[in-house]
């Protein structure tokens, strides 16, 4: 695993899998399409506004009960003891189980990403699991829940990491609260970078801790029948939880199907199973009934992942040219109280979004007392972003140039950060120039520039990125089956997570069979049923994904053209696919329906195999954005109205312009969420635990919060080497440069910088009293 | 694999009765007191009887038009015996606490928080949950909005903008993009699909208004 992408999205120490080399199939990149491409509303829309779609918070088994959690209230305790009697002893409850309870497998270490037992004797973070119940109903569940005791000896805590290196900290585990050794990389020489600039300015950056919180709570049904489990579980990888579950509870695959049809959302934060998901097998095995549990909200904002705090100081030198000589980046973080990568990727923008030939990061993870981080969105990129684009934005200022201009000065070919390797396609530049002229950049600067005094002040502002992965790979197995009658099924493991893939994919057989979308259907997400993928989560999914089912059709196309061949007496490569017949060209055209072939009715059906192939070796694949925001600002209440946007990306081919569309939509809403709304608040002083655990207080962005002026502009580079559909992940980098492009549109309307997110009124207020000289 | 409803009469077994619809309130640890107004009884001030929060009580709702009798403890909320009991589960939960939206259905024409209501509560209203929006086996004219305008991404969100969508319709056939921004600012999407909500509550007005078409 050298990609740095690699450790995240798969499982620690298990290679990642390859699948067989692609049959040897033409599999020339498109040129004009039908299907792909274009705007189509979803294959799945029905069931998503019918109601009739069932997520796994929505299944009920005959004789299920309800599960739930007893978490630790302390953020540094340890469980001393756990009386359960009252409540086993309650009406409607049928099991009771906790670290003290004897027999189970409960105080087995539940193996990686997860690495404390199952039930905690030592809670190190608020929220911890201390116990679990299985009752008739949740409300019995919840009744369960507070008859039962716990003694806890409390112990001192430390919930801040820029405290936490310091000698009387308390210990969070045993050899100290750094994680591991700080990180470091290094290219060119810094100092000499330094003295070469002309202007070196120095800054502190911090992003506050972001929690996922989808609208699905997290949580699964849990049945077995005999030996053998089904967990219908809320997950972006129903493979990744199957390996998980197996391990943890010590059955063989074959053993664990895990089912993941429709889910409410992930965002990372279901990448992989939880405890919640071991625990509902556990109780369903002792209850001897399928149980369901699903965690409260509260639940999901302390012990189900975070995108972790950073705090980065950022030097950097350039010259009045705009080039850049010298980046110096360090950077801390924290995934908890757990090796959770609380520094995961958080310099990768500084390694590798712009040309500057001297580079220096160093990154530590700290351990504090508190809920652990999972991959979110992105891992680190936002974050990195946050500081390096509004640092961009100070230096164009200090060097007097426009911002735009002074990313276009130092636009990469190659990935700096691994060796100057090339990228299949660089769309910054694109991205940057067509953003600008669409966005009407310059226009909308000499507007400004000469409008008058009043306390509503408007700016733009912009920011671009680049995602470290998004190519996809290998491994994935995709298998289309063309019925008898000429109708098309779709068998693939991949999630839908709401991106669109099942739709996507849809499109893609579409194009290749000459169908519609709507025609296909599509058996997905099933570890028991449908072949294997990875998660869907990296903006993976559809460049992974895609090549396979491509690969997949093509094959089943020239099985059912050779066998038309045969039939209707015309060589194979004359024959093509139109409207559910058999159509040969050539001098003496002809006709067959699909459903009319004898030896496909004799058959039932054909069956094409696709594999992912390879990434081109040598070579980077990746995609960039460069995204333009317009903001007015109220300089007496600090109330920010972003008045519109506009994201500039390059992902490779889009494959439905609707979906790709609402990703961009999507991930802006989430960056404004992030750099204006959201932030974890922990009560660092008095008792460690979390202030803000629900949604009420810890603000998720509502519709007034975004503009309803928001344009999507696709920059499609042809990229024929990244894969065979040419498509790039779109779902991650459509959200990294959003926060400091609003960061430096406030700039740019009051002259104010606000280094640390959230930019909420109440901070942006006393930043623009504090530049008037104003207590 | 979702049942419409599992048999009452196994958890029925267990309780200590079925009270007669009245005045309710109950004592004892754990829960809160509920008292529930029967139309026949409703000048009356006092309760008249005191159950356990686990007794389970009759009563009636009308969802989507069709009356459907119940067995409900005093605290259970609406969102939960939709869900859970008459196996409507389009209606979602994301928090239970009356701050996503996602349980939005219309009471008596308006969208509310099923999970900030009673179920109890919510006898003798005319409950509609987005099952109640489908003519049949077809979709109502805010659902074919919310699939033509991509309105949603996981989908979790979307029965209550849809519901919420619904009600701001009812009240105001012409909203303007600001009334709409507001119609649908109670209910959270964490996919973020609100300008799409926006576009998909334009053309639900237009579609409900016999506009057809390309739009
Ligand atoms: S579930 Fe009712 S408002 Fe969130
Ligand atoms: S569509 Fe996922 S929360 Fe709105």
């Amino acid at each position: 695993m050298n990609d740095p992408k690699e450790a995240l999205y798969y499982i620690d120490g298990v290679d990642v899998p390859e699948t067989p080399p692609a049959r040897d199939l033409d599999q020339e990149p498109w040129g004009e399409t039908t299907v792909v491409g274009k705007p189509l509303p979803r294959v799945d829309g029905y069931e998503r506004v019918s109601g009739t779609a069932v997520y796994p918070a929505d299944m009920s088994l005959p004789r299920m009960l309800y599960g739930a959690i007893l978490r630790c209230p302390h953020p540094n305790a340890v469980v001393r003891s756990v009386d359960t009697s009252a409540a086993a002893a309650m009406s409607g409850v049928h099991v009771v189980m906790s670290g003290f309870t004897p027999s189970s497998r409960a105080l087995q270490a539940h193996r990686q990403l997860i690495e404390s037992n199952l039930f905690n004797p030592h809670c190190r973070h608020e929220g911890e699991t201390v116990a679990a119940v299985a009752a008739d109903n949740p409300y019995r569940a919840q009744d369960a829940l507070r008859a039962i005791t716990v003694e806890y000896d409390v112990l001192p805590f430390v919930a801040d990491e820029r405290r936490a290196l310091e000698p009387d900290a308390p210990q969070v585990r045993e050899g100290g609260n750094q994680v591991s050794d700080t990180q470091q990389y290094q290219r060119g020489d810094i100092e000499q970078g330094f003295v070469e600039a002309d202007v070196v300015l120095e800054e502190d950056y911090r992003c506050e801790c972001e929690i996922h919180t989808p609208m699905e709570l997290h949580g699964c049904v849990a049945q077995w029948d005999g030996d053998s489990l089904t967990l219908w579980e809320s997950t972006q990888g129903v493979y990744n939880v199957q390996a998980q579950a197996a391990a943890a509870l010590g059955v063989p695959l074959s053993k664990v199907r895990v089912v993941n049809r429709y889910m409410g959302g992930g965002f990372g934060s279901k990448l992989a199973a939880g405890k919640y998901t071991v625990i509902a097998a556990l109780l369903a095995k002792e209850a001897a009934r399928p149980v369901k549990l699903v965690l409260t909200r509260e639940e999901t904002l302390l012990a189900v992942g975070n995108r972790p705090p950073s705090n980065m100081h950022l030097k950097v030198g350039v010259k009045r040219d705009g080039t850049l000589t010298a980046i110096q980046f360090t950077g801390t973080g924290t995934g908890g109280s757990q090796q959770a990568g609380g520094t995961s990727l958080l310099d990768w923008i500084v390694r590798d979004l712009y040309v500057c030939p001297n580079v220096r990061t160093e990154t530590t993870d700290i351990y504090i007392n508190a809920g652990p981080a999972r991959p979110f969105r992105a891992p680190g990129h936002p974050q990195c972003s946050w500081a390096l684009e509004q640092m961009m934005d100070a230096l164009a200022q200090a060097i007097d140039m426009d911002p735009v201009e002074l990313r276009l000065r130092n636009i990469p070919t190659v990935s700096q950060g691994r060796n100057n390797i090339p990228y299949t396609t660089t769309g910054l530049r694109a991205c940057l120039e067509e953003g600008a002229r669409s966005f009407e950049w310059q226009q909308t600067k000499d507007a400004i520039t000469t409008e008058s005094d009043s306390h509503i002040r408007r700016g733009i502002g912009v920011a671009s990125g680049l995602w470290v992965a998004g190519g996809g790979g290998p491994p994935s197995t995709a298998i289309v089956k063309i019925y008898a009658d000429g109708s098309v099924n779709l068998n693939m493991g991949a999630s839908d997570i709401g991106t669109g893939t099942k739709t996507v994919m849809a499109m893609v057989v579409a194009e290749e069979l000459a169908i519609a979308p709507g025609d296909v259907q599509i058996e997905w997400a099933d570890t028991g049923s449908t072949q294997y993928a990875t998660g869907s989560g990296g903006s993976k999914t559809v460049p992974t994904e895609s090549p396979a089912v491509r690969a997949a059709a093509i094959d089943v196309k020239a099985q059912l053209l050779e066998l038309a061949a045969g039939e209707m007496e015309v060589d194979a490569s004359l024959l093509s696919l139109a409207d559910g017949k058999v159509v040969a060209g050539g001098d003496s055209p002809k006709e067959v329906e699909i459903s009319a072939l004898r030896s496909l009715r004799r058959r039932g059906s054909v069956t094409g195999i696709g594999y992912r192939g390879p990434n081109p070796s040598g070579k980077a694949v990746n995609p960039f954005v460069a995204q333009f925001c317009e903001v007015e600002v109220n300089t007496r209440t600090g109330e920010v109205n972003i008045l519109r946007f506009l994201g500039a990306h390059d992902s490779g081919r889009v494959l439905n312009l609707l979906t790709y569309r609402n990703q961009v939509f999507g991930g802006i809403t989430m960056g404004i969420g992030y750099g204006m709304t959201e932030q974890r608040v922990l009560d660092v002083d008095q008792t460690g635990k979390m202030a803000n655990k629900n949604w009420h207080d810890y603000k998720l962005p509502t519709a007034l919060d975004v503009p309803a002026d928001m344009t999507c502009l696709p920059i499609d580079l042809n990229d024929t080497e990244a894969n065979t559909t040419g498509a790039k992940g779109i779902g991650e980098p459509a959200t990294i440069p959003t926060a400091p492009a609003v960061a430096n549109a406030i700039y740019n309307a009051t002259g104010v910088r606000v280094t640390g997110t959230p930019i909420d009124p109440t901070k942006l207020v006393s930043a623009l009293a504090a530049a008037r000289g104003e207590d | 694999m979702a049942h419409d409803r599992r048999d009452h009469d196994e958890k029925a077994a267990d309780t200590s009765g079925i009270s007669r619809r009245g005045f309710i309130s109950r004592v004892g640890a754990g829960a809160a007191v509920v008292a529930v107004a029967s139309k026949a009884s409703a000048e009356s001030a006092k309760p008249t009887e005191t159950m356990q929060a686990t007794e389970l009580s009759r009563i009636t709702l009308t969802v989507n038009g069709q009356q459907r009798q119940v067995l409900v403890e005093p605290r259970w909320t609406l969102s939960h015996v939709l869900r859970e009991e008459l196996g409507l589960t389009g209606t979602k939960v994301g928090c239970e606490r009356g701050e996503c939206g996602a349980c939005t259905v219309l009471i008596d024409g308006k969208p509310r928080y099923s999970c900030m209501t009673l179920a109890v509560e919510a006898q003798d209203a005319d409950i509609v949950t987005v099952e109640g929006l489908m003519d049949g086996e077809d979709l109502g004219p805010t659902q074919e909005a919310f699939v033509e305008k991509d309105a949603f991404q996981c989908g979790y969100c979307t029965s209550g903008q849809i519901l919420a969508v619904e009600g701001m319709l009812g009240d105001n056939p012409n909203p303007s993009l600001d009334e709409i921004r507001i119609g649908v600012s109670g209910n959270l999407c964490r996919c973020g699909a609100y300008v799409h909500i926006f576009q998909a509550a334009q053309r639900a007005a237009e579609l409900k208004q016999g506009v057809g078409g390309e739009s």
